[in-house]
């Protein structure tokens, strides 16, 4: 299922922040979008995606916010642009997400997309776009699972 | 270059320019009770066992305190056990807000990059310093390594010019730029605050100017240092004067009136005339924007030998214990209470929506903070409106917005 919302998607409307204050990163996801879209919690399946406009998850700096979406089993958030702080965390946490730019994507269209190459096609609409290429050290947050794995492995951060 | 990428370059050794990234050295590094706990669970899973340095690395506990519930007890609990086990400094409960505190005990200073886990960092460009808000995951890695990634930002410069009219404050500015420039107006970018009508500002001012960069989506934000008084010698870094800006934007704000943002965005923002007479249920004054002691006086000055309007309530969470001793020792508590209004322990308050004063269904708040998001103070069926801490005070007095210059 593709879930569609617009521009200047607040992260307290991802995750409100009474609710942030927690371990308990399941519980997250009874949450998510709460004040957006109430019923997203209930419908939302593994594999899902979010699709939303310009600037999505601006406002706090909680990570419970990338966290939130990635527990409720969602597989990629397209937007046109996202909110720099968002945007590092969701690598961070291993959340994938592509900035496409503008698009017309509609609720329940039908998408496939590809996270190595940032492809992203609207079979519903027969459009393509694609994502804005990560810098490298992103890339290899990506590939190593998340900031926590990278560090792991190379103790600092290294430029390749 | 700007001031950014003098900071930077002299962090990194070499010239920097916008879209660089660069691998740098930080100054200090922070973390609060909403964004430590799973920083400290991610520095373990790093495999962290000491942090980079023990005087650059500072837990506050500021934004549930005390704490309403024992899950956050425990959390709090959590933050003590490492700051002792790796004998690092942690502020307890009532010291303050993280941003206030970092200021007030020097943990910041100008020229530092400084790296905050809440979205409010870049309130230290008011200090001349670089300062990033980032997540818990980012801030376990710079407190393990001593170092951020960041792509140098491009810098936009707004300019304003002329005078702030008597009553108009920094809060009513910073709220016509938000407005002016909306919420993803410097995404990504680094702001560069420069004119007439800042460099007469105090310190308190400057941070309440750099502290809303975040409603605008900004990396950091910096008021150059001209004009600026800090209780110890500094260097000021300016800007060169072929320094390459992406925007310029000028104002003329020697006319601007009090400003308010209406719900739900902070950047919804017109005249006090738009709003003017809007009926307020709660008043609350306080938060990283505006809990200092100049903006609990600006209330005072309002409110002196008044009461506010029956049925309305007025919660003030004081910035830091240092500003409510402060505003206890000359008076200005006396005058705020004696009105009608209940202070809370120094923190966040109800800004974060977590506790202390959570806004009822079909509720109206007007509020010093800096985010009026549906749902932010808890309760996403009540309305926030935004605006100075003048203007909080006359609307607490009336029940209704209203202009502080309407108060005789």
């Amino acid at each position: 299922m593709v879930y569609v919302y617009g521009d200047n998607i607040d992260t307290d409307r991802i995750i409100p922040g009474k609710y942030t204050k927690t371990l308990d990163l399941s519980t997250l996801a009874d949450h998510v979008l709460e004040d957006l879209d109430p019923s997203f919690s209930k419908n939302v399946q593994d594999g899902d995606i979010i699709v939303a406009g310009e600037n999505f998850g601006c406002g706090s700096s909680r990570e419970q916010a990338p966290i939130a979406i990635k527990q409720s089993g969602v597989a990629v958030v397209i937007a046109e642009d996202f909110a720099r702080i968002f945007f590092r965390n969701a690598i961070n946490i291993g959340l994938p997400v592509l900035e496409i730019g503008k698009h017309n994507i509609k609720i329940g269209a039908e998408i496939k997309y590809d996270l190595k190459t940032g492809e992203v096609h609207d079979l519903s609409a027969d459009k393509k776009y694609t994502a804005v290429k990560l810098p490298q050290i992103m890339i290899d947050i990506l590939n190593e699972g998340g900031l926590v794995a990278y560090l792991k492995k190379n103790k600092t951060y290294k430029v390749s | 270059m700007t001031i950014s990428e003098k900071i930077i370059a002299a962090h990194v050794g070499y010239k920097v320019s916008p879209g660089d990234l660069v691998i740098s050295p930080v100054d200090g590094v922070m973390a609060t009770d909403t964004t430590a706990p799973l920083a400290l669970k991610a520095f373990e899973a790093m495999g962290g066992k000491g942090v980079f340095d023990k005087e650059k690395v500072i837990l506050v506990l500021d934004h549930a305190v005390p704490p309403p519930n024992e899950r956050i007890a425990n959390l709090h609990s959590l933050m003590r056990k490492f700051a002792n086990e790796q004998n690092i400094k942690l502020f307890e409960i009532g010291e303050g807000i993280c941003h206030q505190v970092m200021v007030e005990h020097h943990y910041v200073k100008p020229g530092d990059i400084f790296i905050g886990a809440d979205s409010h960092t870049p309130t230290y460009g008011a200090l001349n310093a670089f300062a990033c808000g980032v997540g818990s995951t980012d801030l376990a890695a710079t407190m393990l390594t001593g170092k951020i990634w960041l792509k140098v930002p491009e810098s936009i410069k707004i300019v304003c010019n002329g005078k702030l009219q008597e009553g108009v404050s920094a809060k009513d500015l910073i709220l016509h730029l938000v407005g002016q420039l909306t919420i993803s107006g410097a995404t990504y970018q680094a702001i560069e605050f420069e004119g007439e009508a800042f460099e007469g500002m105090t310190l308190a001012s400057r941070m309440t100017i750099a502290n809303m960069v975040a409603e605008m989506g900004g990396k950091t934000g910096i008021v150059n240092p001209k004009g600026l008084v800090l209780d110890y010698d500094f260097e000021p870094i300016y800007p060169d004067s072929d320094a390459v800006y992406k925007q310029i934007y000028e104002f003329d704000v020697s006319d601007l009136e009090p400003q308010v943002a209406a719900p739900p965005s902070p950047d919804k923002v017109e005249n006090i005339s738009a709003t003017e007479g809007t009926k307020i249920d709660y008043a609350f004054i306080g938060t990283c924007c505006n809990g200092r002691l100049e903006d609990l006086r600006a209330a005072a000055d309002v409110l002196k030998g008044k009461r506010i309007k029956e049925g309305v309530r007025f919660m003030i969470a004081p910035a830091s214990k240092s500003t409510m001793l402060d505003a206890m020792n000359d008076g200005t508590l006396q005058i705020l209470i004696e009105a009608g209004a209940s202070i809370i322990t120094p923190g966040c308050g109800p800004c974060v929506g977590t506790h202390q004063g959570v806004p009822g269904d079909d509720e109206v708040v007007i509020s010093a903070a800096n985010r009026n998001f549906r749902g932010r103070m808890g309760n996403p069926n009540s309305n926030i409106y935004l605006a100075a801490p003048a203007t909080v005070a006359a609307s607490a007095l009336t029940g209704k917005i209203t202009s502080p210059k309407n108060i005789s």
